[in-house]
């Protein structure tokens, strides 16, 4: 049995879910988006990663980047490991992919500011 | 140099309001002190923001390039490295840059949108030594995020509102230990979303009703004393605790940054503390708005935003032909600690109220009386003083109403 806290509304609801023979039995939500979350979080859990990469010639060292898409939550160690090592140069425009199908998720890591050569 | 409208600070609130004062006035200038524009935003690297407006979660950079971009390909006039230093009543205000020294601008309207700054340590008064090692969040989230330097390796945090949980996540992805984030109230400061995603996916413990007594180290912060608190907040005698760490990032609340409005004769609300406007944004003093957290420290850039094109359109429109009137005081009431607007004049539109509660209560009725007749009700299931209640008010209901009261009650 998993206790997930809902994160959908300030009423923070403590679900439980339970599984027999395969079928999930939730409760303690107060509405159908908590059953969805809990739906998603017991079955496949995911974050959207934030963090940070190097980049040269540009007013600042970093460059703030994301997930296109929520990464499988067991990924996100993985995946923060291998950004650390990444490197781009100046200029790079908001939404431009800095790592494409990072740790074969299939998903792209994008920038989330523009920064102008300097 | 001479404008329409001048607007105080380049971050969520400056750009959304010269953007909207640029839609009905010709000269608009921003004033920024950093050297480029987004305010806080730009550190603000995790998810989040914009829900509310544009149905997206984006990053703080994100939403902040979205209203840069605009502004650039717009005719609004932006100085940065410009730090204003007086405002007069004549509303000419005096700045300084590098490039230029010292000049002034004479404005119709003025907006401010100063922001907010953290709280400190000497503002919690906590004793000790004064060694390396003891940050605001804010301050580690610009050495992290921007300026690629991490502040330590082993860090607690004392504070569990959104900054300092959005902290103890970061912290802890660039490597570091968080031994626990503390927090003086028997709950939560942040939100639930950000206590489940930043410190139970971390195994971070949350010490709640706890404070930080002690800091030990000469050079650097060799460890800090904990303890438990009893129901007025004083540390319980023999509950101490000390816990080795490099670091202590203090969370403990903003204040709206206010040393230009008091400067220029601006009424601030002590509960709030900053100006005390209408409904237009409009403070007390003719001509002079004001938007953001230097009104009242918000919990998500949407609110700040919308409030900001608020204070825009009204600045510009000041600025042709100024709109006095009689103006009918919003007072608190029962389970409030504080409603923007705080007076209510001639009400052409519908009236957007901005309430924060002093107790959490479920199943919660927020009523707006004028002149004692009940005006408006709203219905919420769940009020919580880290979360800011909204309403809006339509015009027809406020007209010729002397004196607004707000309450919140059970049931």
């Amino acid at each position: 049995m998993d206790n997930i806290i809902c994160i959908e509304c300030p009423l923070g609801c403590d679900i439980s879910v339970e599984q027999h023979d395969g079928d999930l039995f939730i409760t303690g939500n107060a509405c159908p988006r908590g059953e969805r979350y809990a739906r998603q979080e017991a079955t496949d859990p995911r974050r959207v990663l934030t963090t940070t990469v190097f980049i040269q010639g540009a007013t600042h060292p970093m460059l703030p980047v994301k997930s296109a898409r929520p990464l499988p939550k067991e990924r996100v160690d993985e995946c923060l490991q291998t950004l650390a090592t990444v490197s781009v140069t100046a200029p790079v425009q908001c939404g431009d992919v800095i790592c494409s199908d990072i740790c074969g998720t299939g998903i792209d890591i994008v920038a989330t500011r523009t920064m102008e050569a300097q | 140099m001479q404008a329409d409208v001048a607007v105080i600070g380049g971050g969520p609130a400056g750009l959304a309001a010269a953007l909207e004062a640029a839609e009905h006035a010709d000269d608009v200038v921003l004033l920024e002190r950093d050297g480029e524009l987004g305010g806080i935003l730009p550190q603000c690297i995790h998810h989040g923001f914009g829900n509310f407006i544009f149905g997206e979660r984006w990053t703080g950079p994100e939403y902040a390039q979205h209203y840069v971009d605009r502004v650039h390909a717009s005719i609004i006039d932006v100085l940065t490295d410009t730090m204003v230093l007086d405002i007069a009543a004549d509303k000419t205000i005096t700045a300084v840059t590098p490039h230029r020294g010292v000049f002034t601008v004479k404005a119709k309207a003025i907006v401010l949108a100063m922001g907010c700054r953290e709280r400190t340590r000497s503002q919690i008064r906590l004793p000790g030594p004064r060694p390396a090692g003891i940050y605001t969040a804010g301050t580690a989230q610009r050495l992290i995020n921007i300026e690629g330097t991490m502040p330590g390796s082993r860090a607690v945090i004392l504070g569990s509102g959104d900054v300092g949980l959005i902290m103890a996540r970061r912290l802890t992805w660039e490597g570091a230990t968080v031994e626990g984030v503390y927090e003086i109230m028997p709950h939560p400061g942040g939100l639930t979303r950000n206590v489940v995603q930043c410190l139970h996916d971390h195994d971070i413990p949350l010490h709640l009703g706890h404070t930080v007594t002690d800091i030990h180290g000469t050079r650097r912060v060799e460890a800090v004393t904990v303890a438990r608190v009893d129901e007025d907040m004083q540390p319980i005698p023999g509950t101490e605790r000390n816990i080795p760490c490099d670091t202590l990032i203090l969370a403990v609340g903003l204040i709206p940054e206010n040393e230009l409005s008091r400067d220029a004769g601006i009424s601030l609300d002590p509960a709030t503390g900053g100006p005390a406007v209408d409904q237009h944004m409009e403070t007390t003093q003719p001509g002079i708005y004001a938007c953001g957290n230097v009104v009242h420290v918000h919990d998500v850039v949407d609110d700040v935003t919308i409030a900001a094109q608020t204070a825009g359109h009204h600045a510009a429109r000041a600025a042709g032909d100024p709109q006095p009137g009689h103006a009918a005081p919003v007072q608190p009431g029962r389970n409030v600690s504080y409603v923007v607007p705080q007076r209510v004049t001639a009400a052409d539109t519908d009236v957007r109220f901005y309430l924060r509660v002093q107790r959490e209560r479920r199943n919660a009725a927020v009523m707006v009386h004028g002149d004692g007749d009940l005006l408006h009700e709203q219905r919420e299931r769940v009020v919580r003083p880290p979360e800011m209640v909204t309403l809006t008010v339509p015009a027809e209901k406020l007209q010729h109403v002397k004196n607004i009261n707000v309450e919140v009650h059970d049931g």
